[in-house]
């Protein structure tokens, strides 16, 4: 291996949801832990199921199976603490996983314009492509709100 | 050899809150910003039936002088299942006596967290932010958050005209702060 293809490598965390792995940049995690008590109360934010405490930490938990495999998780080995910004802000966001998460080096591709949001890159591992996720696409946050008037807008405007 | 004083900690601030129940669900409010914890029978004699259009979490009103008291359910304020509310907290500083299930405990709270910013729909206007109390995870309520100002317009509307004024009753009050 060259030493210019070494510098490209990144690190990635793999994670698994029902049968397909997707890969976070491991820059993005901030830990990896079991699944604890998830405190719920009335929200309207669908994506978020309620929240759980980490470190004195109050961390809202993120299903995101819905979205990127089409069904919610039915059994959840681990959460992983995913970093979501906020424009300079930023807040941990817990994502649950079905399975045993890897640490891997590798090469990213970078997504295509007709990639869905979410897709920050994809990489090839064990012979599967793998899509990165971009954690701050796939969580809700006030750009979502922000989405949402605005195409309510456009189709109140439409005749 | 000097050795540097410990560093002084600043005193931890508390806030005394009311920890609540509507259904099988707690929330917490502040006790500064609740005027009066009252059954909410003591209501019933002096309220007046109200039917805002699309607004089901109101269907009282109490006058107090010139002001309205609108009674809201908080069972439908936050889509839980119904529950008849047995105590009304009139909430200091707004039109609204929430109808809640009971009183858990009244606490203090040394940290309040801000919603996280995930949360980004109407949550962002029931809840001042979470707070951990004994373990537990607890939403605190914001007391101008159950009725928005269009709410109030359509409300307001929705007033039947005054009668008799004098007939309020105050039995069943609790003083709360």
């Amino acid at each position: 291996m060259t030493v210019s293809a070494e510098l490209e490598l990144q690190s990635f965390v793999l994670l698994r949801l029902g049968e397909r792995r997707f890969a976070v940049r491991a820059g993005q995690i901030a830990e990896l832990v079991a699944p604890s008590r998830i405190f719920k109360f009335p929200h309207r934010t669908a994506q978020i199921e309620g929240v759980i405490l980490r470190r004195g930490r109050i961390v809202p938990v993120c299903d995101v199976a819905e979205t990127l495999i089409g069904k919610k998780l039915m059994s959840r080995r681990l959460y992983l603490l995913a970093v979501r910004h906020y424009g300079a802000q930023t807040e941990w966001v817990a994502l649950p996983v079905t399975g045993e998460c890897e640490l891997i080096n590798a090469e990213m591709a970078a997504a295509a314009e007709s990639d869905a949001p979410h897709v920050a890159g994809w990489l090839s591992h064990a012979g599967d492509v793998i899509e990165v996720l971009n954690v701050d696409a796939i969580t809700p946050g006030p750009g979502e709100m922000r989405v949402e008037s605005e195409t309510k807008g456009v189709l109140e405007a439409r005749p | 050899m000097r050795v540097a004083a410990p560093a002084k900690s600043a005193p931890t601030r508390s806030e005394q809150i009311i920890v609540f129940r509507i259904g099988s669900q707690l929330f917490a409010v502040s006790s500064a910003s609740v005027q009066e914890v009252r059954s909410s029978d003591s209501f019933s004699g002096a309220s007046t039936e109200i039917s805002a259009p699309g607004l089901r979490k109101v269907r009282h009103v109490v006058r107090r002088g010139d002001r309205s008291l609108f009674i809201v359910s908080g069972a439908l304020h936050f889509d839980l299942p119904p529950s008849p509310g047995t105590l009304a907290f009139v909430l200091r500083k707004t039109r609204t006596a929430l109808l809640v299930d009971g009183i858990e405990k009244m606490t203090s709270m040394t940290r309040l967290q801000a919603l996280p910013q995930s949360f980004c729909h109407e949550e962002r206007q029931w809840y001042r932010g979470l707070t951990a109390i004994d373990q537990t995870v607890i939403p605190v309520v914001h007391p101008e958050g159950f009725l928005s100002a269009e709410e109030l317009t359509l409300l307001d509307a929705a007033m039947p005209p005054p009668k008799n004024r004098d007939g309020e009753s105050t039995e069943g009050t609790v003083s709360a702060a």
